[in-house]
């Protein structure tokens, strides 16, 4: 991509209406990052991160490759406990309360962050129980309840029309993109709060990730929701707000439009004009 | 030009495709070496009437089948002190099957071809099936009943065939009586008497529970007695047919029809006939029971305890491998100790079977069996019970020699599920134990029955620890049975590699069993292929059902 196209797109991004955005200490929180510093071994890999995501709004994580924004993403719903040999200090707080508490039970807490993969990651079961898992590991089994909030789910991910008639087929006989909206029908099925997504477009075709974009539009009226992208423009288009992160730091946390056209810092700037990344 | 060969990589797949093709034939030519030999003992041969002269007797008749031909070097005869007679190249000798044990004492006859006169196949000649010293070659000459004749000639062959069903009906009517009614009266006096015994050294073997005992036992003997009677009338009734038979040297031999298993005259039989008689025999010798120290009759029960033993030890080491290669895979943190666990399970995989054996004798039977004996059946002292090797010692054995397999096998199929999957499970709010059980290892089933597979082929083959831990030449009664708890793992049994063995090599029989050899390891490699087959078709549902690992 040329500096060029990407300096036309941040002529785009002014041109989105401002009326009804607020700043971000004038919304009520729902994540916030305190101190967060996060070690693999003896390499630090997040330095001192300190921020407020708002409730129901979109916030996006860029910047360029190995910056860290993947592994702060993960730490809202404590991925990284999954890794060997990670040590995590500071606070991230979830509606006021530390997650990281020791009285926290993780497998609750991932019942109200949910999260959806880079790549499509549907399990090798019928539709119809790839969205009903979440469920039956709450053990809810009454297949009423059931029915009602698979088609709820995927109704929610746009993907009720094209499968309602396809509901015990394998999952794994879809398309990459149907499959990532399978994971995100998978995802709403328990009612998150939260959703993290994890570059959620990056292995789908322009189509597709046109539909997941529409889909993350739809799903902030009632998620918080965490994006990690890549693409810058997707970023822009999607986002209420924008991290950009590089080497581990929080550069610059604000406003999407404020921070596409007006970047307080010199970095985000050689960042989103392509000076590097 | 050779370079540039050499460089094209064509030797290279011409080396891999020669081994590959080298296999095969191995493979095949083995399967076909023992289907010819074995499959070729069920057909009926016909009978040959030898008109037969050696150097120094009379001629004489010999009636049999020919089973074999050899050639001898002239040399070679004349230091074995043959002469021969046309100062040919070779001296040609012809094994015959004579029959007549009772008779001649051997089943077999080495003939020579200079010395026979003639030869000639009469439609005749019968082949009788005993239950006792082998088969009978020879003619029939009459029926009897009550030691009256009641056909002669050609008509006796009729008769004869008619009575036999009879008998047979009859026979079999003695033997499901003897088996299922006897056996069970039997089985119930012995659960009396161990009862009996309990109650005695826990010193409550008082009047009442005398008289009880008492009375139970008068009702299992009064039942007993009617059977008695029943059978005693049947065998009675069985016993008044005879059939009068000469020999090749035409000496006339009474053979009670009870005593009789087939009568058959192979030479006037159609081709399409000895189709359906070979399919006879060879239904026969797989459900039929072993006879004569197991060179006649069939090998059903040998075939019931393979298959019942592998049976029995795959359900043991399936979750015992899972559960172990889950633990070391999922939850034991990954250092130098998993590393030398992990050693240690590869060379148990190495260990001599017999190892295996001994360790199971001694563990299993002894330690285990024998404190099982001491604290739950005290009464039945000084019998063992479990500790004395059974089905029970030899299905744990093997599962624990074909546990490293089973273990190797799923760590493999555990370590290929993609990361994604487990954190699409865990993101939802399963716990690790959840993931697992819900997703990981269903998707890593087709790697479990790989192992289980494995552990199969190689435990239906095995025949050296069995011998210490089970196995027996002859079983009386099959692990499965009618009687309560009906699957009786404490019971010895049969196995087709010990019966290959048993039959081969430590039968007095040497020519009768060899046919038998062939045939049985043939079920046996039929039987080892059809567990097989069955894991596998098992398999490949489950890897179609999740084949997730491909994308």
């Amino acid at each position: 991509m040329t500096t060029a196209q990407k300096n036309t797109h941040a002529i785009d991004i002014s041109a989105l209406k401002r009326e009804d955005r607020k700043s971000v200490e004038q919304l009520e929180t729902c994540i916030k990052v305190e101190n967060l510093d996060l070690f693999y071994g003896q390499k630090q890999a997040l330095h001192s991160v300190n921020m407020e995501m708002p409730h129901k709004k979109v916030t996006a994580y860029i910047g360029p490759s190995g910056c860290g924004k993947s592994t702060l993403l993960r730490c809202i719903n404590r991925m990284n406990d999954l890794v060997d040999g990670v040590t995590i200090k500071g606070k991230i707080l979830l509606d006021g309360d530390d997650i990281y508490d020791k009285s926290v039970n993780v497998a609750a807490l991932r019942r109200r962050v949910g999260m959806v993969f880079q790549k499509p990651n549907p399990f090798p079961k019928t539709i119809y129980e790839n969205v009903a898992y979440g469920l039956r590991i709450q053990g809810i089994n009454d297949r009423r309840i059931l029915d009602e909030v698979v088609e709820k789910s995927l109704r929610g991910a746009a993907l009720w029309d094209e499968m309602k008639d396809r509901l015990n087929d394998n999952a794994l006989g879809m398309s990459g993109g149907q499959q990532q909206r399978l994971v995100i029908a998978r995802a709403i099925a328990i009612e998150p709060e939260v959703i993290l997504l994890d570059e959620p477009a990056s292995a789908l075709d322009p189509i597709s990730t046109l539909k997941i974009e529409e889909l993350i539009n739809e799903l902030k009226e009632k998620y918080t929701i965490v994006i990690v992208t890549h693409n810058m423009q997707q970023a822009a288009r999607v986002s209420d707000f924008t991290a950009f992160m590089y080497m581990g730091e929080l550069i610059e946390f604000g406003e999407t439009s404020e921070l596409f056209t007006n970047p307080a810092k010199k970095q985000t700037e050689d960042y989103i004009t392509g000076r590097y990344g | 030009m050779m370079k540039a060969w050499f460089k094209s990589g064509s030797p290279w797949i011409w080396m891999t495709a020669g081994a590959v093709s080298l296999n095969l034939i191995l493979v095949v030519g083995l399967l076909l070496l023992i289907a010819v030999r074995g499959l070729g003992h069920f057909w009926p041969a016909d009978i040959i009437e030898y008109r037969y002269q050696d150097r120094d007797g009379p001629e004489s008749a010999i009636i049999g089948e020919a089973v074999a031909t050899s050639l001898l070097p002239a040399a070679q005869a004349r230091a074995a002190g043959h002469e021969l007679l046309d100062n040919g190249e070779y001296l040609v000798q012809h094994l015959v099957k004579t029959g007549n044990r009772d008779i001649l004492g051997s089943d077999f006859r080495w003939i020579q071809q200079q010395y026979i006169h003639g030869q000639s196949t009469p439609d005749d000649l019968i082949m009788v099936e005993r239950r006792e010293w082998g088969n009978f070659y020879g003619r029939l000459l009459a029926v009897k009943e009550d030691g009256a004749v009641i056909a002669q000639g050609e008509q006796a062959w009729q008769v004869a065939q008619q009575k036999l069903a009879t008998v047979l009906n009859q026979h079999d009517e003695i033997d499901s009586l003897q088996d299922h009614e006897v056996g069970a009266i039997n089985y119930e006096l012995e659960r009396l008497r161990l009862k009996q015994r309990g109650l005695e050294l826990k010193n409550a073997w008082n009047e009442a529970a005398k008289q009880e005992f008492a009375a139970q036992k008068q009702t299992y003997e009064k039942q007993y007695q009617v059977i008695q009677q029943q059978i005693g009338k049947l065998s009675k009734e069985s016993k008044r047919y005879s059939l009068v038979v000469a020999e090749a040297g035409n000496k006339e031999i009474t053979l009670p029809l009870n005593r009789v298993v087939k009568l058959t005259r192979p030479n006037t039989m159609s081709v399409l006939d000895k189709c359906i008689e070979y399919v006879g025999n060879f239904a026969t010798f797989v459900s039929d029971e072993p006879r004569e120290a197991n060179t006649e009759g069939g090998i059903f029960p040998a075939i019931f305890g393979t298959v019942l033993m592998v049976m029995l030890m795959a359900v043991v080491v399936t979750p015992f491998g899972v559960i172990a290669a889950v633990y070391l895979r999922e939850y034991a943190k990954q250092g130098f100790i998993t590393r030398v666990i992990r050693i240690a399970v590869n060379n148990l995989a190495g260990v001599p079977s017999i190892v295996y054996g001994v360790f199971g004798l001694g563990f299993f039977v002894y330690i285990i069996g024998g404190n099982i004996d001491r604290l739950f059946f005290p009464e039945a002292a000084p019998a063992p019970v479990f500790g004395t090797p059974g089905l029970l010692w030899a299905s744990l054995t093997l599962a624990l020699m074909t546990l490293p397999v089973v273990i190797v096998a799923t760590e493999e199929g555990l370590s290929r599920i993609p990361k994604s999957i487990r954190e699409g499970s865990l993101a939802l709010g399963a716990t690790k134990a959840e993931t697992l059980w819900r997703t990981v290892l269903p998707m890593a089933s087709p790697a479990i029955m790989t192992g289980l597979i494995l552990a199969v082929a190689r435990a239906a083959g095995e025949v050296a620890p069995l011998m210490l831990v089970g196995v027996v030449k002859l079983a009386p009664t099959l692990p499965l049975d009618g009687n309560f708890p009906y699957l009786h793992l404490d019971r010895k049994f049969m196995h087709l590699g010990f019966h290959i063995y048993d039959v081969g090599f430590q039968s007095p029989n040497v020519e009768a069993a060899r046919p038998l050899v062939y045939a049985t390891s043939l079920l046996l490699v039929m039987v080892i292929i059809g567990l097989n087959m069955f894991a596998i078709s098992i398999r490949n549902n489950l890897r179609e059902k999740y084949r997730a690992l491909e994308n």
